[in-house]
């Protein structure tokens, strides 16, 4: 047992560390699911404005990744998750989400069809244990196949063009659909999807295609002004496309310790995705019932006045009566607007006399902020080039 | 084809409960029972040419007296008879022991604390005629609650606080503290935990003593054998307007819109019904029945976590002649359990896989009251046998003979001659008790009785109520509170909470 070295590096490199360590400037990393990630490369303003106006990239590999196998595939991730697994067509990609029995939100996360009886489910926390128990009774193989893919988001107006100049024409590409794509001898599947709420693909391959990808996409996207991007700045874009994130704007309910933190997909802005016809699956009767009686907390976008992001404020009814409390917020550089996610009482999602109290820090000194806040539509920032087709060419 | 109000699945004694009360409340009740007679545990069995035993449950503890009179099983024919016990341990004479009464040193000490535990047992006893409390306020049946609360504050202060003291206890301890003579430490010890996966200084052991008492106050024999009773109930049964079927095996539950309407037989027959009622083991009744489809996966994985190790083993003998156990009485219930540590002796190389050396035993000889069980002059022998591996390491077939030939060698210590009287040997292991009786590894509770699988979480939580999660389908077994030990009290406690649902 002497050869033990693991807590030497208690982090994960992924298969682009080479690269991705290289460009970071800053040295900023990050934990995210047991790898080191670049939290920003060199200026976080710059990275947004690659997402927003040119071309940029994420390391996407730690992302979790699950494959579902066998004749029971279908079936069985009806059974598990919230959405119609067997209506989503092969080559087709959905977002979707699943419940333990109480019907509270273990997950969302986006599931893949390769065939008719392969899956692939990426997401943000690990759920093995789970996964296997809601396997008993089905034929099926649940296997966790993290590490053996690595994955790029290339994200941005330039992407499609980046990726025409790189030898991958995706024009014919629908948003959330997927294909296979020739590259050096072998193959990658580009999907059409992505954490931005802009035009962009996700890039998938084998770990030892990682290294000559990256150096070939980033000498075709060059001209475009191809840029890596860290979390910080795709966090900002997400909040401005509305998305939330497993553990940042909700609790898991098999991570939850307080019994009043999970939240149902009803409370969490998900109940779109409810297939309550497909059959019985994990959390729905919890979840009729929870329809049948209203919900207790509900997801809402605020428009806040000022430029103070309102992250981690609390908000109140009257400027009076707690009501919620935000879970995301950011000055939004594409609106010019602060806008905010946040989870109120359910009779407050109407947004009537909300207010939100901020702490803003001005020279080593908190000034408390009460202003008035709007109720507006998710996601904030939707333009249409998301899903033309075929994609915007520049 | 007639329609049903219910269908209930399993002809034993809580699923024949349940039918006839359901039936007599107006319901169209269908029974469907898989073997050819009705009864489960309870029955009788020619394990050889000319032989008849009991086929499982061979004494009872007494049926639910609301099941008895709400039935009319007296009118059905239905007598039971008190079986006094005999003690028998080592060389000693055997001691006979009724209720709290016997002989010997510790004659006073024995009738002080079978007084007490009675006492106990009394209070505790109306817990078993309901659904069981729930750990939240909704739906709680308050008013009861007081009552039984109020009668167990009833014992006065230095009873209600020995109540707590010992409610959990080790069945050893309480030996070790109230008792000198071993051949009585050993019979309560033993009594504690039959049926049990447990030994007697396992954690919780006592409260099971007080579960049996608070069943009855001591061992009953059916007039003419638990087939008789089996047979009462199902005349009962029948009268009350029950519709029964044997030979009709259950292959699954079907649903419609989240609901189940009825079942499948192997036969590929379709039975439909307002409510499917499943008094048959609760395991089985959603792994195999139900299945994972209309279930939620949480649901469905506890369901398989349902503790069921089974350690008692069931020897049947075929004798030539009445065997002679010190003069014991044949007619009584002779119990081999010299000391608590034999007990617990017996009980530690099962969690291991193994076969004790000594088994423990409660023997009965049918034939001393059931004189046509057997050929003019023979005698049958029926005995439970302690502690036989749920799991054997060497095999189902090595273990059933060495668990065989050591409980041969016990009976033979105790009744010089028997093993040469000996016609036919049967021993039923805790596997062949689950593949003719469906008592999922062989724990004839359906569901082992402990302290951590009763009340409400009995056979689980989100089922303790005899509803389950899938809405038309109700649970009525002995895997439900309160338990089995052919009973009734959970098959009568299921129809009494599908009434008041009115589902």
């Amino acid at each position: 047992m002497t050869n033990l070295t693991h807590f030497r590096t208690p982090l994960r490199h992924t298969p682009f560390h080479p690269r991705t360590a290289s460009a970071n400037r800053l040295n900023r990393w990050g934990p995210w699911a047991g790898c080191m990630t670049s939290l920003c490369y060199g200026d976080v303003d710059m990275e947004y404005t690659a997402i927003r106006n040119a071309a940029s990239v994420y390391d996407l590999c730690p992302m979790v990744k699950y494959r579902v196998t066998g004749p029971d595939a279908a079936d069985y991730l009806n059974r598990l998750m919230i959405r119609n697994a067997a209506k989503l067509p092969v080559g087709g990609v959905h977002y979707t989400a699943w419940c333990d029995d109480d019907g509270k939100l273990l997950d969302d996360g986006t599931l893949f069809r390769h065939g008719p009886e392969d899956y692939l489910i990426c997401c943000q926390e690990r759920h093995l244990p789970w996964l296997l128990d809601s396997a008993q009774g089905f034929d099926v193989q649940v296997a966790e196949i993290t590490e053996e893919i690595a994955a790029l988001s290339l994200q941005g107006p330039c992407s499609a063009s980046v990726l025409a100049a790189a030898g991958l024409d995706v024009s014919a590409l629908k948003p959330f659909r997927m294909a296979r794509f020739p590259f050096a001898g072998g193959e990658i599947t580009i999907s059409r999807t992505g954490f931005t709420g802009d035009l962009g693909y996700e890039l998938w391959m084998t770990p030892d295609q990682a290294l000559p990808f990256w150096d070939h996409l980033f000498a075709a996207g060059a001209p475009w002004g191809i840029r890596p991007i860290g979390t910080d700045a795709l966090d900002l874009a997400r909040i401005e496309a509305g998305f939330i994130i497993t553990n940042m704007d909700f609790v898991p309910a098999h991570q939850a310790l307080r019994e009043d933190r999970p939240r149902s997909p009803l409370e969490m802005g998900l109940g779109w995705m409810i297939d309550w016809e497909k059959g019985n699956f994990t959390g729905r009767r919890a979840l009729l019932a929870e329809k049948a009686q209203g919900s207790e907390w509900a997801l809402v976008g605020l428009d806040v006045p000022g430029n103070v992001s309102a992250e981690g404020s609390i908000l109140y009814h009257d400027k009076k009566h707690e009501a919620g409390f935000v879970t995301a917020a950011a000055w939004s550089p594409a609106l010019k607007a602060s806008v905010a996610i946040a989870q109120v009482k359910a009779r407050h999602a109407g947004g009537d006399n909300l207010w939100v109290e901020i702490y803003a820090l001005r020279e080593l000194q908190y000034v408390k902020l009460m202003l008035p806040v709007r109720v507006v539509e998710r996601p904030f920032y939707n333009p249409a080039r998301r899903r033309a087709m075929p994609p915007e060419r520049v | 084809m007639p329609s049903f109000d219910v269908i209930v699945i399993g002809g034993g004694v809580n699923g024949l409960a349940c039918a006839a009360r359901l039936a007599g409340k107006g319901r169209k009740v269908l029974l469907l029972e898989a073997g050819a007679v009705p009864g489960g545990g309870a029955g009788e069995r020619d394990f050889a040419p000319g032989y008849r035993a009991p086929a499982l449950a061979h004494l009872t503890q007494g049926l639910d007296a609301r099941v008895l009179h709400g039935m009319g099983l007296a009118r059905h024919g239905l007598a039971f008879d008190p079986v006094a016990t005999t003690v028998l341990a080592g060389q000693a004479a055997p001691m006979v022991v009724q209720g709290g009464q016997t002989s010997g040193p510790d004659a006073a000490a024995f009738a002080a604390l079978h007084a007490k535990l009675s006492a106990f047992a009394r209070v505790l006893a109306p817990f078993r005629a309901d659904k069981p409390p729930r750990l939240v306020a909704e739906g709680q049946p308050w008013g009861r609650l007081l009552r039984q609360g109020l009668a167990i504050r009833g014992l006065g202060r230095d009873d209600f606080r020995e109540l707590l003291r010992m409610v959990l206890i080790n069945v050893h301890d309480v030996a070790e503290d109230e008792l000198t003579d071993d051949r009585l430490k050993g019979l309560l010890a033993f009594d504690a935990t039959l049926g049990a996966w447990l030994g007697p200084r396992s954690p919780n052991s006592l409260i099971l003593y007080l579960d049996r008492l608070s069943r009855g106050e001591g061992p009953l024999w059916p007039r003419g054998g638990m087939g008789a009773l089996a047979r009462a109930m199902a005349a009962a049964a029948t009268a009350a307007g029950v519709a029964l079927r044997c030979d009709a095996r259950v292959e699954s539950i079907f649903t419609e819109g989240d609901r189940a309407v009825g079942v499948r037989l192997v036969s590929g027959e379709e039975i439909r019904a307002g409510l499917v009622v499943s008094a048959i083991n609760p395991r089985t009744t959603f792994r195999a029945l139900v299945g994972p489809r209309a279930l939620d996966a949480g649901f469905f994985r506890r369901t398989g976590h349902i503790r069921s190790r089974g350690a008692a083993a069931k020897l049947h003998l075929a004798l030539t002649g009445l065997p002679d156990f010190r003069g014991g009485d044949p007619a009584s219930r002779l119990v081999i359990a010299p000391s608590s540590e034999a007990v617990e002796a017996a009980f530690n190389p099962v969690k291991y896989g193994e076969v004790p050396k000594a088994p423990v035993m409660e023997v009965i000889l049918p034939t001393a009251r059931e004189a046509d069980w057997a050929p003019a002059g023979h005698h049958v022998l029926s005995a439970i046998v302690q502690y036989a591996p749920h799991a054997p390491m060497a095999g189902l077939e090595a273990a059933r003979s060495e668990l065989l030939e050591n409980t041969l060698a016990v009976l033979e210590a105790q009744a010089p001659g028997l093993r040469g009287r000996i016609a036919h040997a049967e021993l039923l292991m805790p596997q062949d008790i689950e593949a003719r009786f469906g008592m999922v590894g062989g724990n004839w509770h359906h569901g082992e009785l402990a302290v951590e699988q009763m009340l409400f979480n009995r056979p689980l939580p989100q089922a303790a109520g005899y509803a389950t999660p899938l809405p038309g389908l109700w649970l009525a077994g002995a895997g439900s509170h309160p338990g089995g030990g052919i009973n009734g009290a959970a098959g009568w406690n299921a129809a009494g909470a599908i009434l008041e649902a009115r589902a």
